[in-house]
């Protein structure tokens, strides 16, 4: 179950063959398993590994590196509360307060029902709409106390299903190379020559 | 609370709109809406001229970076070496210096111009591919942009033969996983060739020569590439003639914090200031509730901070530099009255602490004790020693005078940006630079603070020297 399933074996070797290099596709394909499983297990790191031509253990290397990469379960939802400047200034630190006890556990922990996991984040990219949060990285602005517990109730009450897809998937639309449209990726050392629209001509 | 940003800054005023000229829109993003106003008109001109002519008519312009150092991209695009194939673009997604705002929204509001960007950038400089790395936790600019670029090679105007002609490019979406750091453009590069996002030293990895897989490497940020399809579709003399000779064109700024309008504004490079930004009704409105501005970062949580003395500067990079700080990524953090000094400089010094890759020693060990330090200062158990103290380890990050703003009340002369450091980037000096700043401007606001005062010379409590 933790291996990539088939049928996102494909999209990996579509996403693979977009490199010049194989390594590179390593963090996308990272997401693809987190997407699947929900979290990376040692069992997604070692297939990954032999899909890129790396060991596990560089697979590991680079995962760990990375915030959003997670090595165990979290839950269904997962809260990123901003606490950088501009959200501090506005009020975030209240808002981890009370965030903390509606859900009765403390940054870091997650509910008994396996729900939400609640956890500290650094500026989100939207520090003029503070205090922000996200959620399953799907964004919350402005966010009072009031507006945070009704935020949870409507999660569990499954009312935001549309939007906020579980853990693990980000876009919801992948990119897509038509083989007919795409140039296609060829490794640098294959590249004997410059570009042909560089003949000093106009290209069209 | 809600879903979109509320951003007030897309329509006041009558400014000029070289950037945001669609945000009017609530389709800006789709390609109809972009082929109803000019898409995709700006590569066909540039495809119809020789690559050459195109890459002057950008040096011509003087577009500068707007990811954080301000150089100018055509400038730039001349440094890579000659006959060495093939060059790579890849473009700066991964927005995310504290105060920072802007490129998200580019994304996520007109993935189009940016593509349109990409495409004229690779074809003046002669770039065979383009990665476009937009940072992990922003999902919706990741699924606007994937969408874009679906249409995008669909229509033929990325790819192969794009619109009919010898100019092909692929344009490949990546995204990151979340680490500040990899924002840094050799940290960018390794992370994209599946590494730990560690910054590379520069030299001998100045991407321009030696990037991506070491071939020569152009990275720009996602404003810089969303300027070109209206400088090629108004001209060198459109461009020019907003804003001032060194600092031509506008500039999307983030004004966030104490202020009754925070948003994100279009303004004229070189001409607004920050009185016109933070005051001016047709921005912020003034700080809000009729209280007094305390202080505001001007360019990111890594700018050194000023204060009411320094409004009347203008958006210019070389009189802010002297002034003792930087314009970085455009964006401001404002604090009233009631802010708690020491408690903000925290919030940024615990920032830089948490991120640093931990490549460099003063970076790794200094930034984790001056968020030590600084949290038993804020706490109320710190000392005297400790605000020495502060200073001390910073000194071993940043060597000689820190810059700071000038204080007329205070009576100090300003000290001019930039300042030395013994890191391999900004990472490190930037955890120190809150901390200067609020020392250095709000000192009592710290010595409020400290409960003991002990004063144990420094370095015999074992700081290295
Ligand atoms: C620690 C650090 C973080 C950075 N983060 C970003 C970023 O998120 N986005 C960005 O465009 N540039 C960032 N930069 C600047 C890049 O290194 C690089 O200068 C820029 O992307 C070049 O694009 P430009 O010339 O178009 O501005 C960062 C630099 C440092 C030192
Ligand atoms: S300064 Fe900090 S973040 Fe930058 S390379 Fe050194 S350790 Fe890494
Ligand atoms: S500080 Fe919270 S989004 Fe930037």
């Amino acid at each position: 179950m933790s291996r990539l399933t088939d049928a996102n074996v494909v999209i990996a070797k579509e996403i693979i063959a977009r490199y010049p290099r194989a390594k590179s596709a390593l963090i996308p394909l990272l997401h693809l398993s987190q997407e699947q499983n929900g979290y990376i297990t040692r069992e997604a790191m070692v297939q990954l590994g032999e899909l890129v031509g790396v060991t596990s253990a560089e697979v590991y290397g680079t995962a760990t590196f990375y915030e959003m990469f997670r090595f165990e379960p979290v839950g269904k939802y997962l809260i990123n509360m901003c606490g950088t400047m501009s959200c501090a200034l506005m009020g975030a630190g209240e808002l981890m307060h009370h965030a903390e006890h509606k859900l009765g556990v403390k940054a870091g922990g997650t509910t008994d029902d396996g729900m939400f996991t609640l956890a500290h984040a650094e500026c989100q990219a939207a520090c003029t709409e503070a205090p922000t949060l996200q959620v399953n990285y799907r964004y919350r602005f402005r966010v009072t106390p009031a507006d945070f517990d009704s935020l949870i109730d409507d999660l569990r009450a499954g009312k935001l299903a549309d939007e906020i897809p579980q853990h693990g998937v980000l876009a919801k639309v992948r990119q897509r190379i038509p083989a007919d449209k795409g140039v296609g990726a060829v490794a640098p050392e294959d590249v004997t020559e410059g570009p042909a629209w560089l003949d000093g001509k106009p290209a069209l | 609370m809600s879903s979109y940003p509320h951003a007030p800054g897309f329509v006041a005023g009558d400014r000029p709109k070289v950037v945001t000229s669609r945000f009017e829109y609530t389709d800006s993003f789709t390609i109809d809406r972009y082929l109803a106003t000019d898409g995709y008109t700006a590569i066909r001109k540039a495809l119809s001229k020789p690559a050459a002519e195109v890459h002057d008519e950008v040096k011509g312009a003087t577009v500068l970076g707007r990811g954080g150092a301000g150089f100018p991209a055509g400038t730039k695009w001349g440094l890579t070496p000659q006959n060495v194939w093939p060059r790579y673009l890849v473009v700066n997604g991964d927005e995310s210096e504290p105060g920072t705002y802007k490129d998200r929204l580019l994304m996520e509001r007109d993935p189009h111009q940016l593509i349109e960007g990409c495409l004229i950038a690779c074809y003046a400089a002669g770039l065979s591919q383009c990665f476009l790395y937009i940072r992990g936790e922003m999902a919706l600019a990741q699924e606007r942009v994937a969408t874009a670029l679906n249409e995008a090679y669909a229509a033929g105007y990325v790819g192969k033969n794009v619109l009919g002609s010898k100019f092909s490019v692929d344009i490949v979406l990546h995204w990151g996983a979340g680490a500040y750091v990899v924002g840094e453009e050799t940290a960018l590069i390794e992370s994209l060739e599946g590494n730990r996002g560690m910054p590379r030293l520069k030299p001998p990895f100045f991407p321009a020569a030696n990037g991506l897989y070491g071939q020569p490497t152009i990275v720009n940020n996602v404003e810089t590439l969303a300027n070109l399809p209206w400088l090629i579709n108004n001209g060198v003399e459109a461009y020019t003639a907003i804003g001032t000779k060194t600092s031509p064109g506008t500039r999307m700024v983030a004004v966030s914090g104490h202020v009754k309008r925070p948003g994100v504004y279009e303004i004229i490079n070189g001409i607004t200031t920050f009185r016109d930004l933070l005051y001016g009704e047709e921005f912020c409105g003034g700080i809000r509730n009729g209280n007094s501005l305390k202080a505001f970062v001007p360019g990111g949580g890594s700018a050194p901070w000023f204060t009411p003395d320094q409004l009347d500067l203008p958006f210019e990079a070389s009189q802010v530099g002297p002034a003792g700080s930087m314009l970085g990524s455009g964006a401001i953090m404002v604090m009233d009255e009631t802010t708690d000094i020491p408690a903000a400089a925290l919030t940024l010094t615990h920032f830089y602490a948490h991120e640093s890759c931990g490549k460099c020693t003063p970076c790794r060990e200094g930034g984790t004790w001056l968020e030590r330090i600084l949290t038993r200062v804020v706490n109320g158990t710190g000392t005297d020693a400790d605000l020495q103290q502060l200073i001390e380890v910073g000194t071993s990050i940043c060597p000689g005078d820190f810059p700071h703003a000038s204080n007329e009340a205070l009576g100090l002369a300003a000290v001019p940006f930039p300042y030395k450091m013994t890191t391999i980037c900004f990472v490190g000096p930037s955890a120190y630079a809150p901390i200067h700043s609020a020392l250095t401007l709000f000192r009592s606001e710290f010595e409020a603070r400290v409960t003991k005062r002990i004063t144990i010379p420094v370095t015999a409590v074992g700081v290295a020297q």
